[in-house]
């Protein structure tokens, strides 16, 4: 039962398991959905979607196998099919309920003549275009309405009937979620969120943790006279150096690298955190405030930082082909360099091996020379809160990040 | 069925139907419920309803970021027994004296049925769930000390929040019955609004009201207001007595919603900008 519902879910992205889907399917047939179209949407979704970031696949889902009844068309015959065909949607029926309800399914059908029916049907369909309110109109679960042909009575069972805030398949239409999901928006808080998994955990600080091996140990050595061993507990110790472009091109995604900043500066998570800015390519000098043009050498960061640092690299990587390869490319006219910003580049990625650069544009158009050229120097992410976090995971992994090629 | 029975929400507190389902259901069915939802959505509230609603005790574990799992399952008191043994002033032999039940032993251990609310799950350590897979999962763990075995005579009711300052692990998540609180919607606000001032005027909620979303639709907001702030803004205006069309025309007490400094000023150059009138992103 619903086996195909399971499958729609996880082609949609929910991450459903089997242990979740049993125990949906252990509360379906234990009757807690009363076979209505509400219970099965926020109970449905309490057990099967496990974090607000998938309520929005599920409801794209719920939508597609429960309320692909709104529109006209093709989707007609599907509905038709829904409408003709309930039986599978019950749930808990015995044999005898069952043939109950066909045979009452019967007496509707013959009673209500189908031509009829089917002119209504299409009426309401429109209607239902201009306004989706859902309630007792809404074609195929409205109590009021008589196209709800599934339910214990072939008059439908309501959806809307019910004192429910809103029905389900209008919570589900109108997609609410769509801004938890994962790919979309990096707010400030989801931003920490991920930024917190970014941690190395040593024992630093004051010692208030009992050692009992050690204090078994050193009561022993001293004859039984009791010997309390503190242990230091764990600390993050994890060093951050966030540089960031804020070149011409990068202007549309000011907000979307502000909000990085905000909570990588709000958090008081990192043993140290620092930023630098540059423009477009890093060269001999990086800024410590851009506005001021307050300049620091790039050596100095190699200087002051050992490599256990690990450095965000934040921009768009996009540039001419002269900025990143040659002498004296560097855009700002004022200035002048005498390596290549590519020497700079790849400086920083052997000074700090664990380095990784968040690209805020999509995927799609980093087909270019020098995002490519860059994406071989540092492993390129998505600014994206999955790619923050793959490239979180890069960071800590034990491993170098994929090295210099 | 569950419905007609069961918890519906108490006096103090408005829950929503879905929720109110949800509820029932994991009790019905013994899963532990995580509970999910901006800050002043009610998460914690919901724990105190159910335990008031169904006439059930409720412990509370509050977790903060050095909890470890087995503190809610129990604590020996190691440094206590040495101590006691060095001074040889009191009979140490029985180890039993110095194993300290934690919330979720002690929800174990309880005659009847609790409500066992964790509170904030999300502040302890990211493996911190994981530890207690077995436990909530089997309603029982063993004590080594002792090699006893302390299982629940009743299944608590657990209830579990968390802020999203840390992802709960899978593994935890597929045990349990999750649930987001969306922010209330204005009907539902004035319906909390009235569990708090019973007598207020009608006039001056809506007003309130209106204004108090139109603020939290301001774009770029650090801390968005929540119920808490408009609960404590109505206060004011109550024992202010502001006027309603001083609400329409002007933002009395801005402070007692917006409690950063950043955020009062990027509301008041965003409606100075609009010509001093408060004419940004309407909604109403």
């Amino acid at each position: 039962m619903f086996t195909d519902f399971f499958y729609l879910l996880r082609k949609k992205g929910v991450p459903v398991t089997v242990t979740e889907w049993v125990s949906f399917i252990e509360a379906l047939y234990k009757g807690y959905f009363q076979s209505s179209l509400n219970h099965l949407y926020y109970v449905g979704r309490a057990f099967l979607v496990k974090s607000e970031a998938f309520y929005d696949m599920f409801d794209q889902a719920f939508q597609e196998y429960f309320g692909g009844i709104k529109t006209e068309g093709p989707e007609l015959d599907k509905v038709l099919e829904w409408l003709e065909n309930p039986l599978h949607r019950l749930p808990k029926m015995t044999p005898e309920e069952i043939a109950e309800f066909q045979q009452k399914l019967e007496a509707f059908k013959k009673e209500h003549n189908m031509d009829e029916l089917m002119k209504q049907f299409m009426e309401r369909l429109k209607e239902q275009k201009e306004r989706h309110d859902g309630g007792a109109k809404w074609i195929g679960t409205g109590g009021t309405s008589p196209f709800g042909a599934y339910g214990y009575h072939p008059g439908g069972i309501r959806i809307g009937g019910e004192s429910w805030m809103q029905s389900a398949a209008k919570v589900a239409e109108e997609r609410r979620f769509r801004n938890y999901r994962n790919d979309i928006i990096l707010d400030v808080r989801q931003t920490k969120m991920a930024l917190k998994k970014l941690r190395e955990l040593k024992r630093e600080g004051a010692q208030e943790e009992l050692d009992i091996d050690e204090t078994i140990d050193k009561t022993a050595k001293e004859g039984g006279e009791i010997e309390l061993i503190f242990n230091r507990s764990r600390e993050n110790t994890v060093r951050i150096i966030l540089l960031m472009d804020t070149g011409g091109s990068m202007l549309p995604y000011t907000e979307l690298c502000e909000r990085l900043f905000s909570a990588a500066s709000q958090m008081e998570h990192f043993k140290e955190f620092k930023y630098y800015f540059f423009h477009n390519c890093i060269y001999q000098d990086v800024y410590e405030d851009i506005a001021n043009y307050k300049r620091v050498p790039t050596e100095k960061l190699f200087s002051q930082f050992h490599k256990g640092y690990k450095v965000v690299l934040v921009g768009d990587a996009r540039m001419a082909y002269s900025e990143l390869f040659d002498v004296n490319g560097c855009i700002d006219y004022f200035s002048s360099n005498d390596k290549p910003g590519i020497e700079w580049l790849i400086k920083i990625k052997q000074h700090f091996p664990h380095s990784v650069w968040l690209n805020p544009t999509h995927k799609n158009f980093w087909g270019h020379y020098t995002v490519d050229t860059i994406g071989k120097v540092f492993p390129m992410f998505e600014l994206t809160l999955d790619g923050l976090k793959d490239a979180i995971k890069a960071l800590t992994s034990k491993a170098k990040p994929s090295a210099l090629n | 069925m569950v419905t007609g029975q069961g918890y519906k929400g108490s006096e103090d507190y408005i829950a929503s139907k879905p929720l109110m389902e949800i509820v029932n259901v994991s009790i019905a069915l013994g899963k532990p419920l995580v509970i999910k939802g901006e800050p002043g959505t009610g998460k914690t509230l919901l724990a105190h309803s159910i335990s008031n609603a169904l006439n059930k005790k409720l412990l509370i574990w509050n977790i903060k970021s050095t909890t470890k799992a087995k503190d809610g399952l129990y604590v020996y008191d190691t440094v206590q027994r040495l101590n006691d043994a060095r001074f040889k002033d009191k009979d140490i032999s029985d180890i039993r004296q110095y194993i300290k039940m934690g919330k979720l032993g002690q929800a174990f251990k309880s005659d009847e049925q609790v409500v066992l609310l964790i509170d904030e799950i999300d502040k302890a350590d990211v493996e911190f769930p994981n530890d207690l897979l077995n436990e909530l999962d089997e309603m029982s763990f063993h004590i080594p000390e002792l090699d006893e075995e302390v299982k629940a005579k009743h299944r608590p009711v657990v209830i579990i929040t968390s802020n999203s300052e840390k992802e709960l692990p899978d593994a935890f998540l597929r045990r349990c019955v999750f649930h987001y609180i969306e922010f209330p919607d204005e009907e539902m606000m004035e319906k909390i609004v009235r569990v708090h001032y019973a007598d207020i005027e009608n006039k001056l909620l809506r007003e309130a009201i209106k204004r108090f979303y139109w603020i939290r639709d301001v774009d770029g907001l650090r801390k968005k207001p929540s119920t808490s702030e408009l609960i404590d803004w109505i206060k004011a205006l109550m024992i202010g007595g502001i006027s309603t069309d001083k609400i329409a025309s002007e933002i009395p007490f801005l402070g007692a919603i917006l409690k950063n400094e950043q955020d009062t000023s990027r509301f008041i150059r965003l409606s100075q900008a609009q010509g001093g009138g408060f004419g940004f992103k309407r909604r109403f």
